[in-house]
């Protein structure tokens, strides 16, 4: 029934004698909120970058809604949406410039934009503010509208790195409200995060320490296998020993 | 006012106000005090005004009303003293990477016209952990070593007043738990601590916290205190699909408050007295299995909630 | 005091660990002596030259055959007269003459000391230097020669009169042209990228809430600067001399007191630069367009002012470039001292106290 959209088997990418990623498989299924987590340096980032076509694997398999990582780069692109803290949208642009824009490189037609951005400015409230610039916007908004950006063309997945750093509590959990209706939608979330209650609101998460998996399953599971009362525990047993970060 | 030549607050701030251009308030009246030897922490998101707030009272910005003052000392007409008393680690700091660990050490500790020995003692714990790599430059260090070596740094001159701003941001769980027990080590030295944080939960490790949101304080006490003032019994309930019982406790008219909680959700019913298990037959009938529904202990993340 | 010697220590070790820009720093006054050098200077052979002999006695006989069987030189015509002379200069075709006096024999036997006058054609006033060195050697061969049989020092003057371009505009002035604008380059863009990227990176913020003086933090990181373009000027003099063969005929330690003039007004205006900038491309740009862009054009290095529209000639004025490249010239070249260069100096020490006081007036010791 369920129908994976990201496979990996036995990936690995290395730099020079140093290992990044050490043979990591793993399936995400179509609609599945996936959490990747892992301490400063265990090679989430380096992992991420391959899944998004970024960075060729040294070794290892993986396919990204079907597209090879290694020869489908540019499929794979068109098919995924991708949302960082860092690097978001453009501040000196105004909200409805930054839909078109991102609208446009996704190919999507005048029309298309024309409709998707009533929708999504309809649902994240922000009628006011559609002239104005990102740079005004608070923290909270930014995010959710650099969300809404990144699924405007409907990719099959969107990867999100970190989206809720420094965000107040109330606007991450609309936030999370926003990937929710994603998911329901049938799209795939692959989520990093800080936060370790947010882990929780994952189907499943995977825990990696230098560069290896260390652990993946639900929440839930996890947290009977560590005999731990919440994610925070589960975390700290596993990412404790780790050797490097960053 | 001073004791033991030590004043009585280690820092006051009274109605302050910073406003960035025309329009945007960055600090809208805040007071609060910090007293000596304590932590004391400043929590709220990014944009609230932490970073204002730290850079007035580390003298680095003018305050467009109200005053402040550090160890005694007013930040704007005293400056100059106030500067050979803080110590000050910005959310942004690097440190120089093409120094070495040692080089840095030494540049801070020379630059506040003290030496690395005369001060050991406060940074030896932490320095243990450098050490092994005190010949590399600090652009090679790994992100916690870094962050080590700007604590490091920061308190070489033996700080009366120790602003820490954001120092665990975008760092691993791991790394944040390690920074607050040399946070705590560091109280026992007497030197009063000064941290901003959006992480709710490292609330706890503070003496006292200031709850921050747009510019304005929600509420400033011990986060004991804090918690205790929540007004309703909050309950945490859990059932087999998430998303659907977050939307049916939303919609639900008995519900005053409901969030998503980690793996549970948070709820707090309009009635006192109300029926525990009224509610669970009622997210029963609406489809939800595996349902768990009991009273919870109020975080300081709730609070938050209630207070926006 | 300590503090100040810890915080240049510290600069000195920006700027060398870095090493890509370290090679920048001191390949790049190499590299464009260089190519300044040898993309103008190329070596002549057979150039036409006339030869006016008034003399016709044993030495001037030796001295023209030296020249004939030279392969630079090709002896067009001998002439008798000034006008002849003349004339044959005007054809343009003719690079030099080469005069002997009469009596030229008898001068430098008996008086130990001849004159032979030499005209160069200085249109092309490289191609004219590289001549005269060429019959300088010549002579100076001769001479040392005709010393070996003697007991007595004899001496041979060459008066060299250059026509048409006899300040010799052009080429050779590319080594003050160059000085200008290594010493610019240096000073100006890499103190105001260094201040900049401390505040940047958030270092500055912690230099701020430190005791240490803020003058203090901006005077130590011009230091640094300060020493490494008095190096870059003892190369770029050492390749000129021993490489270029263009000897400074000033005195040496007044060329180096104007150059450390010169540091100081680039170094004010890198740090003025960087009082009013806040990221690193802006302090480059800024310095690259609004520093360098003025200097190449109105230092009077590459474009004769005096050519200029009286509008542009008046901001040339403003250019400290402009000055300091005078005063190079009129030291290394003509040879001239303080006496003549005093006005241009004062000037310059104008503009760097102006731009002190404005950089100071303009630094703050907050953050906004």
């Amino acid at each position: 029934m369920s129908e994976a959209v990201i496979t990996t088997d036995k990936l690995t990418k290395r730099f020079g004698d140093f290992v990044a990623v050490s043979e990591i498989s793993f399936e995400v299924d179509k609609g599945e909120i996936f959490g990747f987590l892992g301490a400063n340096g265990a090679g989430k980032t380096t992992a991420m970058r391959m899944l998004c076509g970024l960075s060729i694997p040294s070794s290892g398999k993986a396919t990204i809604a079907g597209f090879d990582v290694y020869k489908q780069t540019e499929q794979i692109k068109k098919n995924i949406g991708y949302m960082s803290q860092k690097f978001s949208l453009y501040e000196d642009l105004t909200v409805l410039e930054n839909i078109r824009f991102f609208g446009g490189i996704y190919g999507l037609t005048d029309k298309q934009i024309k409709t998707k951005s009533d929708q999504l400015i309809n649902q994240l409230g922000l009628q006011q503010e559609v002239k104005k610039l990102v740079v005004s916007l608070p923290l909270g908004w930014k995010q959710k509208l650099s969300f809404s950006v990144a699924v405007l063309h409907e990719p099959k997945i969107v990867f999100l790195d970190e989206p809720t750093g420094g965000v107040d509590p109330v606007t991450r959990r609309q936030f999370w409200d926003l990937i929710y209706d994603a998911a329901d939608r049938g799209v795939t979330i692959f989520v990093t995060t800080h936060y370790m209650d947010e882990a929780e609101y994952c189907n499943r998460i995977s825990i990696m320490v230098d560069g290896v998996i260390k652990a993946l399953d639900t929440p839930r599971k996890l947290k009977d296998n560590f005999h731990a009362a919440n994610m925070d525990e589960v975390f700290y047993e596993l990412a404790r020993g780790a050797k490097r970060s960053e | 006012m001073e004791q033991n030549g030590r004043a009585e607050n280690a820092v006051v701030v009274r109605n302050l106000v910073k406003v960035y251009g025309k329009e945007k308030t960055a600090v809208d009246h805040v007071s609060f005090s910090v007293k000596p030897g304590e932590i004391f922490g400043l929590i709220g998101p990014d944009g609230a005004g932490k970073t204002s707030i730290f850079r007035v009272l580390t003298t680095l910005l003018l305050p467009d009303g109200g005053s402040a003052t550090v160890d005694g000392l007013d930040v704007v007409k005293d400056y100059k003293q106030i500067r050979n008393r803080v110590g000050y680690m910005p959310g942004k700091f690097s440190l120089y990477q093409d120094l070495s660990v040692e080089e840095n050490l030494n540049f801070f500790a020379t630059v506040f016209d003290t030496t690395v020995e005369a001060n050991y003692h406060l940074i030896k714990e932490i320095y243990d952990q450098l050490e092994p790599f005190k010949k590399r430059r600090a652009g090679k260090l790994s992100g916690g070593m870094k962050q080590k070596l700007a604590l490091c740094c920061a308190l070489i001159h033996k700080p009366v007043v120790l602003f820490l701003d954001e120092p665990t941001t975008g760092v691993d769980p791991v790394s944040r738990k390690e920074f607050w027990e040399m946070l705590k080590q560091l109280k026992t030295q007497n030197i009063t601590i000064v941290v901003s944080t959006p992480y709710m939960d490292e609330a706890n490790m503070c003496d006292e916290i200031a709850l921050i949101q747009s510019g304005r304080l929600l509420s400033v006490d011990t986060p004991g205190n804090i918690v205790k003032s929540y007004p309703e019994q909050l309950y945490a309930v859990k059932a087999d699909n998430m998303h659907k019982l977050l939307k049916l406790l939303r919609s639900y008219d008995k519900v005053m408050n409901s969030y998503a909680f980690g793996e549970f959700a948070h709820v707090s019913f309009k009635d006192p007295q109300v029926n525990i298990s009224e509610v669970t037959d009622y997210l029963k009938q609406e489809g939800l299995a595996d349902i768990e529904l009991r009273t919870t202990a109020v975080t300081i993340e709730d609070s938050f909630i209630k207070l926006l | 005091m300590k503090q100040f010697v810890i915080f240049i220590r510290k600069e000195f070790a920006h700027v060398l660990r870095d090493r890509k820009t370290l090679l920048i720093l001191f390949g790049m006054p190499v590299v464009q002596i260089l190519i300044f050098g040898f993309a103008l200077t190329s070596e002549v052979k057979d150039a036409r030259i006339v030869i006016m002999d008034q003399a016709r006695d044993a030495a001037s006989r030796q001295i023209i055959s030296k020249i004939e069987a030279s392969r630079y030189f090709e002896v067009d015509k001998t002439v008798r007269s000034n006008q002849e002379m003349k004339e044959a200069l005007k054809q343009g075709d003719i690079r030099l003459a080469v005069i002997f006096p009469a009596n030229f024999n008898y001068d430098l036997v008996h008086q130990n000391d001849a004159r032979i006058q030499v005209i160069a054609d200085a249109t092309d006033p490289n191609n004219a230097t590289t001549l005269i060195s060429y019959i300088n050697a010549i002579i100076q061969d001769y001479e040392a020669d005709f010393n070996k049989t003697n007991n007595v020092p004899y001496r041979i003057l060459p008066e060299i009169r250059f026509l048409y371009n006899p300040e010799l505009k052009g080429a050779p002035n590319y080594v003050p042209g160059v000085m200008a604008l290594v010493l610019m380059l240096v000073c100006v863009m890499m103190t105001a990228v260094s201040i900049v990227k401390e505040k940047e990176t958030g270092t500055m913020e912690i230099l701020l809430v430190s005791p240490f003086s803020p003058l203090k933090i901006i005077v130590a990181k011009a230091v640094p600067y300060l020493i490494l373009s008095l190096v870059n000027v003892v190369t770029i003099l050492l390749l000129s001399v021993f490489v270029l063969d263009l000897p400074v005929n000033g005195n040496i330690f007044l060329l180096f007191a104007e150059s450390t003039l010169f540091i100081i007004t680039c170094l004010v205006i890198g740090i003025f630069i960087s009082v009013k900038t806040n990221t690193m491309q802006v302090a480059m740009l800024i310095s690259l367009m609004g520093m360098m862009l003025p200097t190449i054009l109105f230092s009077g290095f590459m474009f004769p002012i005096e050519n200029m529209p009286l509008p542009l000639q008046l901001i040339s004025n403003v250019i400290p470039a402009k000055w300091y490249y005078i005063i190079v010239k009129d030291i290394m070249i003509k040879g001239l001292g303080l006496g003549a260069i005093w006005k241009e100096t004062l000037i310059l020490a104008g503009i760097t106290i102006f731009m002190l006081v404005i950089s100071l007036k303009s630094f703050k010791i907050r953050l906004s």
